[in-house]
C-alpha cells in the first residue's frame, strides 16, 4: 500500500506542476511542452504496441499525418468544424491501421518492422503528390479549435487540452494493461500458441492493439494540426517515426511513464542541440542530425530499458524486494461454471490418428479413450510420439488423417483456440509464461475465454466487476495449488518445477473439462512431486478429467487409472498400470528385448 | 505504349535491376551472416559517387577524413575492449589492423586527387576508399551488440543511416553531382533501336559480379565459412570458424559492392550525399523477395523491381516510389504464407 501511496503522491505533483507550468513559464516552453505532450501520446501507443505487444512500427507518423491532413482538409476545403474533424480524423486513422493491419500484422519476425517503413514511406510520399492535399506546400489557415465559443489559438489554452488528453490516454492505457484484453496484449510476446491455449487469438490482439496505438497518433495528428494550423508532408515521413520511436525507447518501453519521460528527454535534447551547437560550429544544422543519432546509438548500446529501465534499476536496488501483500479484494460472485460431464462417459476419443512429416511418420494410426472423472497416462520411450500426439489432439498441429472427437464433437481440423474454448486446457513441455507479469496476472491469462471485456471496455474500466471475479478465480487457483501467498511475485522468479505447476493453475482457471499435461512432474523434487500427485487426485475427485503425457514410471504408475503405452509412433498396449507393467512388449520397448 | 517505348523502358529497368541485384546481394550477405538489415548500405554506395565526382572535379575526396574519423574510432574501440580483456599484448596487431589498413586506401586517394591521373584510377581509388566504411562501423556499431534482437539491430541500423546521411551532408555538403559517362559507345539493335554503353557496361558488371559472388561462395573456403555461419552460427563456431571474422568479411564484401554500385551510377544519376537511402530500399524490396536469404530470388526480385519502377515512372513520375515500396506489401504477404509457420519467442523486453 506504501509504494502505491507515493506512486499517488508522485502522480499528483507531476499533474500539479503540469497545470501551474503556463501561469509561470514563458510562452516557447509552453510550445515546448505542447510538442513533448504530442509527442507523448504517439509514442505511448507505440510503448502499447512495441515495448508491450512486441510489434515495432517504423511509420507511426504515416498515421499522425492522415489524421492531421484528414481534418485540415476537411476544416479548410469543406469549411467543417475542427470537432468533425476529430471524428473524421480518427474514423480514417482506424481505417487505414485496420487495412494496414490485416495486410501485414501476419508476417512474422523482422518482415512485421520491414514492411512498416514500407508503407510509412508510401504514405508520407502521397501526401507531397496528391492536389487536393496541396503537395509539398501542404495546408494552411487550418481552423482553431473552439470549446464552447472559447478559442483555444492560443498555446497556453491549448496547453490544456493537450494535457488533458495526454493524461486521460494515460489512464486509458494503464486500465488496459490491467485487464482481460491487457494481459492478452501482455501475452502476446509469449507466440501465439500460448494465446490460442488460452482460447485468444493472438492475431486479432496484435490487430486492436496495431489500431489501438494508431488512434492514439490518429488524435496526436488532430491535436497537431489544430495547434499548428498548417500542415506539409516533412514531419510524417520515417524521419519522424523513427523520432517517435526514439521516444518511446529513450523512455523505456517497457512502463507507460517511459512514453512522458521519452518524449520530453528527445524534444528538450533536440532544443539544446539547437541552442548548443550553433555556438560550437557553423554547421550545426547538419550536426544535428548526427549528434542525435548517435546519442540513439549510444543509448540502445549502453541503455536497452531506457531511462524509466535505469530509473527502475536503481530504485529496485534501493527498496529491496517488497514483500507483497494477498490480494484482499471484497468477495464477487464466482465467474460462472462449466457442467462437466457424468463420471464414465466419453470425453475424448481418438480414432486412426495418424501424422506424417514427409516421409517420417510420427503418429501411425493411434486410437484411445479418455473417460469423465479418470487420470489417463499417455507414455512410451524417447522419439515415441508422445509429443505429435498431444499436439494433434489440441489441434496444436494439423492431423494428416484420422479423426478426434472431444464431448462429442470433431475436432480435427479446429483452431487450437477454438478446442481450448470447449475446454480442453493444457500446459507446456518447455514452459511458457510471462516471467515479468505476477502468478496472479499469468493464472488470471487463463480465464480469458471464460470472460468478454474488450479494450474499450476496459480502458473505460467498465469491466471491474468481471475483472475481480477475473483476479477472485485466479487466487482461487493459485490457493489450491499452494502458491496463493506469493500471488503478486513475477512468475520469473519461480523455479522451473514450481512454474510448471503454476501452468496447472493457469489451464485450471480456464475451468477445463479435460487438463492434458505435457510432462508436468519433470523437474520437480520428491516432495513437489507428491504434492502434484494430490493434487491431480483432488481434481479427479473434483470431476476433472486428465490426460497425462510423462516420463516418471514411478510417478505415473501410482497416479493413473489407464495407461496408453506408444512406441514408434503407434500404440502398443492399453491398460491398467499392473497389466501395462507386466505386459512383455512394454518392457521389450524400454529396457530392449532378449531376441 | 507502343513496343518502341516498352522496350526502352524494359532496358532502363534491366539497368536499375542490374544497380538493385548488386545492392540486395549485399544486403543478403550481410543479413545472413550476421542477423543486421544494413540500412547504411546506400550511403557507402552514394559516399563512393561523391568521391568520384569529387576526383573528376581535381578535389581530394572528403571521404578520406570520414574513413580517417571512423577508423579512430574503431581503434579505440578495440582498445578498450582488448584493455577491459587485459590482452594489452595485442594492441599493436589491432593498431595495424584498424588504424594502418583503412589508412592506405585514405593514402591512395590523396596521392589520386592530382592532376594528370587517369580516369580508371580514379575509380578503382572511389571504391576502396569507400570498402573500409562498413568493416569499420561494424566494428564500432554492431560487433559490441552482436547478441541483441534482430529488432533492436534492425533500430541500430536505421539509425546509423541517420548518421551517415548526417556526416554524408556535413562532409560533402548539400550539393549534387554527376561524372561523365564510364564509355560514351551506343549499341544499335535492329530496327534503330540503341542501347547505350552505360546500359551494357551496368548490367555486364551485374553478371559478371554475381558469378564472381557464386564462384567465391561455391568454391572458396572463405566463402564456404559465409555460409556456414549463415545457416549456423553456433555449428559455425563449434568447427573453427570466427563469426567476428565472417562477419567483417561480410560488411567488406557489401562495402566492395556498394562502391561499385556508387561508380556505375554515377554517370547516369546526380547523386546527392542522401540519395543512397531509396537505393538501399528498393534492393531492400528485392532482397525481401528473397526473403532476405535466397541470392537468386534475390537477383530475379531486384530486376522484377527495376522494371517495375521504369514503368511506373512512364506513368507517374511522382509516384513511382510510392509504387515500389507498395510492391513489398503483396510480397510480404506472399512470403509470410509460403514460410513455414514456426512458433518463435519473441525475447523479452528489457524492463
Amino acid at each position: 500500500m506504501n509504494g502505491n501511496r507515493k506512486r499517488m503522491v508522485g502522480i499528483a505533483a507531476v499533474v500539479a506542476v503540469l497545470a501551474l507550468v503556463p501561469a509561470v513559464a514563458g510562452s516557447f516552453t509552453v510550445s515546448l511542452l505542447n510538442d513533448i505532450g504530442i509527442g507523448a501520446l504517439v509514442a505511448l501507443g507505440l510503448v502499447l504496441l512495441t515495448g508491450v505487444g512486441g510489434a515495432t512500427s517504423f511509420g507511426q507518423a504515416a498515421f499522425v499525418g492522415i489524421a492531421a491532413y484528414a481534418t485540415a482538409w476537411l476544416t479548410t476545403t469543406q469549411g467543417m468544424s475542427p470537432w468533425i474533424g476529430l471524428l473524421f480524423a480518427l474514423l480514417l486513422t482506424g481505417l487505414s491501421a485496420l487495412a494496414i493491419g490485416m495486410l501485414t500484422l501476419r508476417l512474422g519476425g523482422h518482415f512485421l518492422p520491414l514492411s512498416t517503413i514500407a508503407w510509412g514511406l508510401s504514405i508520407a510520399m502521397l501526401f507531397g503528390n496528391v492536389d487536393a492535399l496541396g503537395r509539398h506546400t501542404g495546408l494552411s489557415n487550418i481552423p482553431a479549435l473552439r470549446i464552447a465559443g472559447w478559442s483555444l489559438a492560443d498555446p497556453r489554452s491549448m496547453y490544456y487540452l493537450i494535457w488533458v488528453v495526454v493524461g486521460l490516454a494515460c489512464l486509458f492505457s494503464q486500465n488496459l494493461l490491467q485487464s482481460r484484453p491487457g494481459r492478452a496484449i501482455r501475452g502476446l510476446r509469449g507466440g501465439a500458441t500460448l494465446l490460442a491455449s488460452v482460447g485468444a487469438d493472438a492475431y486479432r490482439v496484435r490487430l486492436t492493439l496495431f489500431v489501438t496505438a494508431a488512434l492514439f497518433a490518429g488524435l496526436a495528428g488532430w491535436l497537431y494540426a489544430h495547434m499548428n494550423r498548417f500542415v506539409s508532408p516533412s514531419p510524417f515521413d520515417v524521419r519522424a517515426s523513427i523520432e517517435y520511436l526514439l521516444m518511446a525507447v529513450a523512455g523505456g518501453l517497457g512502463q507507460l511513464a517511459g512514453a512522458l519521460v521519452g518524449a520530453a528527454l528527445v524534444l528538450v535534447l533536440k532544443n539544446g542541440l539547437q541552442d548548443v551547437l550553433p555556438m560550437l560550429t557553423q554547421r550545426a544544422g547538419q550536426l544535428e542530425a548526427v549528434a542525435f543519432a548517435t546519442l540513439f546509438i549510444l543509448l540502445l548500446h549502453f541503455a536497452r530499458g531506457g531511462l524509466m529501465g535505469l530509473l527502475r534499476r536503481w530504485t529496485r536496488r534501493r527498496a529491496g524486494t517488497q514483500a507483497a501483500s494477498r490480494h484482499e479484494a471484497p468477495a464477487v460472485d464466482p465467474l460462472p461454471h462449466r457442467q462437466l460431464p457424468a463420471r464414465g462417459t466419453q470425453v475424448l476419443s481418438v480414432n486412426g490418428a495418424v501424422k506424417r512429416f514427409g516421409g517420417l511418420v510420427a503418429v501411425n494410426d493411434v486410437s484411445f479413450e479418455v473417460n469423465a472423472g479418470e487420470i489417463v497416462g499417455l507414455i512410451g520411450p524417447n522419439g515415441a510420439g508422445k509429443s505429435t500426439m498431444f499436439n494433434l489432439l489440441t489441434c496444436t498441429l494439423p492431423m494428416t488423417s484420422g479423426q478426434v472427437r472431444f464431448l462429442d464433437r470433431d475436432i480435427a481440423g479446429m483452431p487450437q483456440r477454438q478446442v481450448a474454448r470447449l475446454g480442453l486446457a493444457r500446459t507446456f513441455q518447455h514452459v511458457k509464461l510471462r516471467p515479468h507479469m505476477s502468478l496472479l496476472d499469468n493464472v488470471a491469462l487463463g480465464a480469458h475465454s471464460r470472460t468478454r471485456s474488450g479494450i474499450l471496455k476496459a480502458g473505460l474500466r467498465l469491466d471491474r466487476r468481471e475483472e475481480m471475479q477475473i483476479l477472485q478465480e485466479a487466487q482461487r487457483q493459485l490457493d489450491r495449488i499452494g502458491l496463493g501467498d506469493r500471488a503478486h511475485e513475477l512468475a520469473g522468479s519461480l523455479p522451473l518445477g514450481t512454474q510448471r505447476i503454476l501452468e496447472i493453475a493457469r489451464a485450471l482457471a480456464a475451468d477445463p473439462v479435460l487438463l492434458v499435461l505435457d510432462e508436468p512432474a519433470a523437474g520437480l523434487r520428491r516432495k513437489e512431486k507428491m504434492a502434484l500427485g494430490d493434487l491431480l487426485r483432488k481434481l479427479r475427485e473434483e470431476g476433472v478429467t486428465i490426460l497425462i503425457v510423462e516420463h516418471d514410471m514411478d510417478f505415473v504408475m501410482k497416479l493413473v487409472d489407464r495407461l496408453v503405452v506408444m512406441n514408434f509412433g503407434s500404440k502398443l498396449v492399453e491398460g491398467v498400470p499392473s497389466a501395462v507393467r507386466a505386459d512383455e512388449r512394454v518392457q521389450a520397448a524400454y529396457l530392449g528385448s532378449v531376441v | 505504349m507502343t513496343w518502341d517505348v516498352a522496350l526502352i523502358l524494359v532496358t532502363d529497368g534491366l539497368a536499375n535491376g542490374a544497380v538493385y541485384l548488386l545492392a540486395g546481394l549485399g544486403l543478403v550477405l550481410i543479413f545472413s551472416v550476421t542477423r543486421v538489415v544494413f540500412v547504411p548500405f546506400g550511403d557507402i554506395a552514394a559516399f563512393a559517387a561523391l568521391s568520384l565526382a569529387a576526383f573528376e572535379t581535381g578535389r581530394v575526396p572528403p571521404t578520406i577524413g570520414m574513413v580517417a574519423v571512423l577508423a579512430a574510432l574503431a581503434l579505440a574501440t578495440e582498445i578498450g575492449s582488448l584493455l577491459r580483456r587485459r590482452e594489452a599484448q595485442r594492441i599493436p596487431k589491432a593498431v595495424l589492423m584498424w588504424g594502418v589498413l583503412p589508412a592506405i586506401p585514405c593514402l591512395l586517394a590523396w596521392l589520386a586527387a592530382r592532376p594528370g591521373v587517369p580516369v580508371a584510377v580514379h575509380i578503382a581509388v572511389a571504391v576502396l576508399l569507400v570498402v573500409p566504411i562498413a568493416p569499420l562501423l561494424a566494428r564500432v556499431v554492431f560487433q559490441p551488440i552482436a547478441d541483441a534482437s534482430v529488432l533492436v539491430l534492425l533500430i541500430v541500423s536505421l539509425a546509423l543511416h541517420f548518421l551517415l546521411s548526417g556526416l554524408g551532408l556535413l562532409f560533402f555538403g548539400p550539393e549534387g553531382s554527376r561524372t561523365t559517362p564510364l564509355t560514351s559507345a551506343v549499341f544499335t539493335l535492329g530496327d534503330g533501336f540503341t542501347v547505350s554503353g552505360q546500359v551494357v557496361l551496368m548490367v555486364g558488371a551485374a553478371i559478371v559480379l554475381s558469378g564472381l559472388f557464386f564462384l567465391v561462395f561455391e568454391r572458396t573456403v572463405a566463402g564456404k565459412a559465409l555460409r556456414a555461419t549463415a545457416v549456423n552460427r553456433v555449428g559455425a563456431r563449434l568447427v573453427g570458424i570466427r563469426p567476428v571474422r565472417t562477419a567483417l568479411l561480410a560488411y567488406g564484401c557489401a562495402s566492395l559492392l556498394a562502391g561499385l554500385i556508387g561508380v556505375l551510377i554515377a554517370p547516369v544519376t546526380t547523386m546527392y550525399y542522401d540519395s543512397g537511402f531509396i537505393i538501399g530500399l528498393k534492393a531492400f524490396v528485392a532482397a525481401i523477395i528473397g526473403g532476405l536469404v535466397s541470392y537468386p530470388m534475390t537477383a530475379v526480385g531486384a530486376l522484377a523491381v527495376g522494371v517495375v519502377e521504369s514503368f511506373a515512372s512512364f506513368w507517374s513520375g511522382a509516384l513511382k516510389d510510392v509504387i515500389v515500396f507498395s510492391l513489398l506489401i503483396p510480397v510480404l504477404m506472399l512470403r509470410s504464407f509460403m514460410a513455414a509457420h514456426s512458433e518463435e519467442e519473441e525475447e523479452e523486453v528489457e524492463q
